[in-house]
């Protein structure tokens, strides 16, 4: 399963023209959550996803956010084999598990794969809020930790997009685990020399941030993005008041010192280019300015 | 009734006041105990007790989570509740035991990291994210024992390291069971049946390999935990850095599933 799609440059805006993807009937709407507008896939492709009447941020696959920063046709999938379903076996865990399977058309809330962004091959995993909220089970743990570890073989840069309500509380203290293992991954792999970046998309929260989501070399942050380890509910419970205008966005934890960067859709390929390019190992230094003369 | 003893009977044992906290256990167990204060960014967080002392004579590195027995002590070890200054001073304290080479022995007992606006504006999710890449690549032995409350992110970023120990009334969860049910059923009243169906008594998670051994209770309990360690540390210290690493390294690895090499689909 390959994106086969193809970009045209107009204007200033990204052009994505699908010219073979599975399952995307043609007249596939998408039903924005700020506003309630309906657009077409083709629309909102266009738009980068963005709800052009409000600004928020309209439901998007994998593969579309894929599409948006990899290089047409050049993201090839890991198939990684999870591990065995279900942990925990918790009631009704199953069921749900393999009705949420045939709606999303994916195998868990995790899909990764190699791509080139403007030519860089690199190691990319994308995580989708449509399974089980983008939650951290051992599938994702398994992934998140099978890439890296794949990435760190083939000398790639990894970049991981980050959508998560936290751990999976289905496969409990099995998902706990995930934070340990995808944190010492992703460890061990920046010590060895390899470039980290996080994208944290809305929302990031819990296991997730609290694991590999803050251990980026570099963490952008999309626009608006929910982003911290408890939730904005749980906090105002245990505190008893109400939160400040603009807590826990992606704006308040750049002001806070949390995060490197924003990244908008609009200019997030090109940006992220520019990051893998500063982010490759200098060996001699002195050779660069020998090249000039 | 030994076999009537149901997963929330543990919840409820595990958080009784009345349970040694980890003052007792440093009294009882490390010789010429020195406290090491402050994340050094600001802040001394009272809920995670750090410091040095000899254990048989050998210097170890302490650091627990700390709950108090009066209102007084509540308040200011925040109900064993830490913030992002809490796990940044235990991060430090770690770093510190490394560089000396000396064993890192933690205690668990908290019902979560602090859900404040405070902990959220000072990086409560990068710090307990450090702390875990921290324990991950230290390169000297790390014991834990959770002697009351395992709760969430909180315990693992003290309990990710060699060796996991439980009391046996001891509790280890990904979340609190009444915020379990809550999530998941809408029903904080539920905690009983959540308690059952998370796995969370020491019995239970021996079985999976999440813990390594159960530590009796009653009388001998300091000496218990004393000889758990003991032995912990006999078995560790001898290893190389590089075995110890991948021991540790797989002690995780594998609640994912078998490593195995990972192969790209064909393109078409
Ligand atoms: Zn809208």
């Amino acid at each position: 399963m390959d994106i086969n799609d193809v970009y045209v440059r107009k204007k200033h805006a990204l052009q994505v023209f699908f010219t073979s993807v599975r399952k995307t009937a043609p007249a596939e709407l998408l039903t924005c959550k700020g506003c309630g507008g309906v657009f077409s896939k083709e629309q909102a492709q266009e738009e980068t996803f963005i709800c052009p009447s409000c600004g928020a941020y309209l439901p998007m696959t994998p593969q579309d956010r894929l599409a948006l920063v990899c290089d047409d046709g050049s993201f090839r999938e890991l198939r990684i084999r999870a591990p065995k379903d279900d942990p925990l076996e918790f009631p009704e865990y199953r069921g749900r598990l393999s009705a949420t399977r045939s709606k999303t058309q994916q195998k868990d809330a995790i899909v990764c794969g190699t791509a080139r962004i403007d030519g860089l091959e690199t190691a990319v995993a994308v995580m989708d809020s449509r399974f089980f909220m983008g939650s951290m089970g051992t599938a994702v743990g398994h992934a998140v930790c099978t890439l890296t570890e794949h990435a760190a073989r083939k000398k790639l840069p990894l970049v991981i997009f980050c959508c998560s309500g936290g751990a999976r509380m289905q496969e409990g203290i099995f998902s706990l685990m995930q934070m340990a293992s995808t944190a010492a991954a992703v460890e061990r792999f920046k010590n060895a020399g390899g470039f980290f970046l996080t994208v944290l998309c809305d929302p990031t929260m819990g296991g997730v941030s609290a694991s590999f989501a803050f251990l980026g070399d570099i963490i952008a942050a999309e626009p608006g993005a929910l982003i911290g380890f408890a939730g904005p509910r749980v906090i105002t419970q245990t505190i008893g008041g109400t939160l400040p205008e603009g807590f826990q966005r992606a704006e308040w934890q750049l002001e806070n010192g949390m995060i490197d960067l924003l990244l908008p859709r609009k200019r997030q390929k090109e940006a992220i280019a520019r990051l893998l390019r500063l982010n490759r190992p200098v060996k001699d230094g002195a050779a660069f300015f020998r090249e000039e003369e | 009734m030994e076999h009537s003893i149901t997963a929330y009977d543990r919840v409820k044992a595990a958080r009784d006041p009345a349970r040694p906290s980890v003052d007792a256990y440093v009294s009882a167990l490390f010789e010429d105990f020195v406290e090491i204060c402050g994340d050094r960014l600001g802040k001394n967080d009272g809920s995670i007790l750090c410091g040095i002392g000899f254990f048989h004579r050998l210097p170890v590195t302490v650091i627990g989570h700390r709950k108090g027995h009066t209102t007084e002590e509540n308040i200011r070890f925040n109900f064993g509740m830490s913030g992002p200054e809490g796990y940044r001073k235990a991060i430090r304290a770690m770093k510190q035991a490394e560089k000396f080479g000396r064993p890192v022995i933690c205690f668990v007992d908290t019902p979560g990291a602090y859900p404040g606006i405070e902990a959220e504006n000072k990086g409560q999710a990068a710090a307990i994210a450090e702390s875990l890449a921290c324990l991950s690549g230290l390169t000297v032995p790390i014991v834990s024992v959770i002697t009351g409350e395992g709760g969430s992110g909180g315990a693992l970023a003290l309990a990710a390291g060699d060796r996991v120990y439980m009391l046996e009334n001891a509790i280890y969860s990904v979340l609190s069971p009444e915020g379990f049910a809550a999530i998941l059923w809408k029903d904080a009243q539920r905690a009983p049946e959540a308690a059952q169906a998370m796995k969370l008594t020491a019995e239970e998670l021996l079985s999976v390999g999440i813990c390594d051994g159960i530590i009796g209770e009653g009388e001998a309990l300091f000496q218990n935990v004393d000889d758990t360690l003991r032995k912990a540390l006999t078995e560790l210290c001898p290893l190389k850095t590089k075995a110890l690493l991948r021991l540790r390294t797989d002690r995780y690895r594998r609640f994912t599933g078998p490593a195995v090499r990972s192969q790209e689909a064909p393109n078409a």
